[in-house]
């Protein structure tokens, strides 16, 4: 295994954007504090968005007090599969995906069965604030699972793949696919060690994939390569993103994105803290597209005129070719 | 409007200086050493002065004088054998107050007062170091022996004591030490016994009387055995006996020569310490801290003038209890230093922010070693009891005080398990935070669950890592020394948590993560 370090010069020289960078320069200064709870609330997040016609998963229900965790599951009655996660969960944490049924039970993303107390006691635990920002008391919420279009279907184990979106000042910079893995239990989290496939904003095709931070060429489960990975309905996906920078008014947001097979494009989820390691899964720093993004902001509002000059921008052609193409700022 | 990275610079170099300045300013003009030097014990001494008022209604209907003042005289003590007196201090609250010399060399603390409603208590305080090893006492005239007047059966007994005694010393000094051994005995001799038993048990009156059948001149000296944190300690005798060429100290509960290195004399000779007039019930209680501070700081003290007003608002001025305190909670800016250092610029990953530091606390009264075992050890077994309690499927709520439960009946049982072993060092394991321990069990066992042991590993180690450092750092001599004499340098400290808090470049652990970046 290569132990080998990256000098400081290096990631300065590749625009690497470290954490303290990240915290100060982005999030603490361009993201007001009023504005985390629409990102924080998958609720909130939910309700803004169908009421800008932004298409979500549909809601089954919620439960927001241990009493009616008892009766919730009767109203799943018809439901074969759905997803129960806590509205203010962070980095994917206690999120339980039910695909099928059999029998009594309930069976996992992963395969294994589990019984209705197990569901309750999951619920309850949401509701006590275990995966929650800061552990405070939290509402479980249960939603459809997607249905994910077929094209990615061997990209991703046990799991729904998702597409990261980091949008600067409502110009999408950098983007990511995420694909769950047997080790991440079927959770599209890098972190717990989901694969993070780099899309070219230009084309929505792939350009490299990493795991734990690893450069990776295959998926470790289906030994698909990623070489071939093409995001269909791309020009939407950003144009989805890009629209919830106006929604929540956070200047540096990540916009997690699904595409399910009949709804097509949807959002899942907003983060107003996004990660880092989408980084290394592009092979670039996000430096200069942070810089980049500033002055597309400040040339126009136009939401349609910041993809199409971001799609030109950020594309790998001019990024490789070393100049970022400035003539047409 | 300044931007508030230049503003944050401003204000940080602004501490930084202020924190520096002020500190090479106490070391240069007031002379108080940078680096640890020797130390000295001082000792705080608070005596209490309890009475209640004697006009009791019952009698107080006619007699005008029986409501009447009281007079409270509290012999002080004067420096000697060594000792220095640093500090008085009196409370006196409605009663007038002077000090009057007594023409012997000593002087009295009077609390007078008109009337006297419900009890009260007088306080006098003083700071007291020894300066020498010298415990040599200035001479004092030899008093006229009175011979005691006996019953006859009595003075039989004290005769043969007596003659037996002489008999078998060689001189006043075997004398003195033979008596006091004989009553120090398992079975002393009928005499002796007797003598007790007719004198009530006072066998320091049965010595005295001895010594004065013998010939010997004698008195007590009265003063306080100081024992670190007692509260109410009352004053002790000792024995001092003119040897015909000089006075000698002698000790009633060990049968010992000499003046003991803890004991701090009050006054010599036999009359009384406290007088009260128009009181009754009074008591007098001594309550005892000991502090050790930098030999020059105790100088700096005892020269201690106008022109030092740096020192007098210093945290030297505070009781010596809260000294104590702040000694410990100065060293905290520094812990928080070190977690800031290892979060921002290594970027270490701890399981709770500041956790780390409540550990190393910790740590400093257990030492670091049985620390760490007794803190492995509990979050391991507490990892076990809570994979248990997760199959209850209980209430988050309950779970967590639940297992702030099994935690403390975990201490304990160590507890008590080791000292039946006689391992005393674990019995310091009540010194862990309960609370956060429990906490820490909680948290690491739901990263378990979600993200696996290796999750666990990396935050465990981290968060060890941390508290461990922190550790080091806070039980250094040097940063311990700084931190309470130059308390000002915590400015300096906040200063630079200030700055590394604006600090946007990246984290050592940052050239590992992105280690693979442009490799292709």
């Amino acid at each position: 295994m290569m132990a080998k370090l990256i000098s400081p010069f290096e990631l300065r020289d590749l625009g690497i954007l470290g954490m303290n960078a990240r915290n100060i320069g982005f999030i603490g200064r361009y993201n007001q504090r009023k504005n985390y709870r629409l990102a924080d609330n998958k609720l909130l997040t939910k309700s803004a968005a169908v009421a800008r016609g932004i298409p979500v998963p549909e809601l089954y229900g919620t439960v927001e007090y241990q009493f009616q965790v008892k009766t919730m599951l009767n109203s799943l009655s018809g439901r074969d599969s759905f997803v129960i996660k806590p509205a203010q969960g962070s980095g994917g944490k206690g999120i339980l995906v039910i695909t099928g049924r059999d029998g009594d039970q309930f069976v996992k993303s992963s395969g294994v069965l589990i019984d209705e107390r197990e569901v309750r006691r999951h619920s309850s635990n949401i509701l006590a604030g275990l995966h929650s920002l800061g552990g405070r008391n939290d509402c479980a919420m249960i939603e459809a699972l997607i249905d994910f279009d077929p094209v990615l279907k061997d990209y991703s184990f046990e799991g729904v793949p998702d597409i990261r979106v980091i949008v600067f000042r409502g110009v999408p910079v950098m983007a990511m696919m995420r694909c769950a893995t047997h080790s991440s239990d079927g959770k599209a989290n890098l972190h717990q060690g989901a694969v993070g496939v780099g899309i070219d904003i230009g084309t929505g095709q792939s350009i490299c994939a990493v795991q734990h931070n690893r450069i990776v060429s295959q998926h470790p489960d289906t030994g698909i390569s990623f070489n071939q990975l093409k995001i269909p309905h791309w020009q939407q996906v950003l144009e989805l993103a890009a629209s919830c920078a106006s929604m929540t008014g956070l200047d540096y947001l990540g916009a997690d994105i699904v595409l399910d097979k009949q709804a097509g494009v949807m959002l899942l989820e907003l983060n107003a803290r996004p990660g880092l390691a989408i980084q290394v899964a592009n092979q670039a720093g996000l430096r200069h597209r942070l810089a980049a993004a500033t002055k597309i902001a400040e040339l126009t509002d136009n939401q349609a005129e910041k993809i199409t000059l971001a799609r030109q921008q950020f594309s790998c052609a001019t990024v490789a070719s070393g100049q970022l193409s400035m003539s047409i700022l | 409007m300044i931007n508030s990275k230049v503003q944050i610079g401003l204000i940080a170099g602004v501490f930084i200086a202020l924190g520096i300045g002020l500190t090479l300013y106490k070391a240069i003009s007031l002379d108080l050493p940078l680096v640890p030097d020797q130390y000295r014990e001082v000792w705080t001494v608070e005596s209490k002065t309890s009475f209640a008022p004697t006009n009791l209604r019952s009698h107080s209907q006619f007699d005008l004088q029986s409501k009447a003042s009281v007079n409270v005289e509290l012999r002080l003590p004067s420096a000697q054998a060594g000792w220095v007196i640093l500090e008085e201090h009196f409370a006196s609250s409605g009663f007038g107050f002077s000090i009057v010399e007594d023409g012997t060399g000593s002087s009295v603390a009077r609390w007078t007062r008109q009337e006297l409603d419900r009890a009260t208590t007088l306080y006098y305080k003083m700071q007291i170091y020894r300066a020498s090893e010298n415990s040599s006492l200035p001479a004092l005239p030899v008093t006229a022996l009175q011979k005691p007047l006996l019953e006859p059966d009595q003075q039989a007994a004290m005769d043969r004591l007596v003659d037996r005694l002489q008999v078998q010393s060689s001189n006043i000094e075997s004398f003195v030490q033979l008596l006091l051994q004989e009553f120090l005995r398992d079975s002393p001799d009928q005499d002796t016994l007797f003598l007790i038993d007719s004198y009530e048990d006072d066998a320091f009156a049965v010595q005295m009387d001895v010594l004065a059948m013998a010939d010997i001149s004698a008195h007590k000296i009265r003063g306080i055995v100081l024992e670190d944190g007692r509260r109410r300690q009352t004053l002790s005798s000792l024995l001092e006996v003119y040897t015909g060429e000089r006075w000698a100290i002698f000790d009633q509960g060990t049968a010992s020569a000499g003046l003991p290195d803890n004991f701090f004399i009050w006054q010599r000779g036999d009359g009384s310490v406290l007088n009260v007039v128009g009181g009754r019930d009074s008591s007098l209680e001594f309550a005892l801290v000991s502090n050790s501070l930098p030999a020059k700081a105790v100088v700096g003290m005892e020269q201690r003038s106008d022109k030092f007003a740096l020192l007098d608002f210093s945290i030297y001025t505070l009781p010596v209890e809260q000294q104590g305190i702040f000694k410990g909670l100065l060293l905290i800016p520094v812990a928080a230093l070190v977690v800031v250092f290892m979060r921002v610029l290594v970027g270490v990953r701890t399981s709770g922010t500041f956790m780390p530091i409540l550990i190393a606390l910790a740590f400093i009264q257990t030492t670091l070693f049985i620390g760490l075992a007794i803190f492995l050890g509990l979050i391991g077994i507490g990892l076990w009891i809570r994979s248990y309690l997760s199959h209850l499927n209980l209430l988050l709520v309950a779970r967590v005080a639940t297992v702030i439960i099994m935690v403390i009946l975990l201490m304990a049982a160590l507890a008590v398990i080791s000292y039946k072993l006689g391992i005393d060092q674990v019995l310091t394991v009540t010194f862990f935070p309960t609370v956060i321990v429990a906490w820490t069990i909680e948290r690491m066992s739901i990263l378990w669950e979600e993200e696996g042991g290796h999750e666990v590993l990396i935050q465990g180690s981290g968060s060890l890592l941390v508290a461990v450092m922190a550790y080091l750092v806070m039980s250094n001599p040097l940063v311990e020394h700084l931190t309470f004499n130059f308390p000002e340098l915590t400015l300096s400290l906040l200063g630079v948590i200030l700055l590394l808090g604006k600090y946007t470049g990246y984290r050592l652990s940052e050239f590992y993560r992105f280690r693979d970046m442009g490799s292709r």
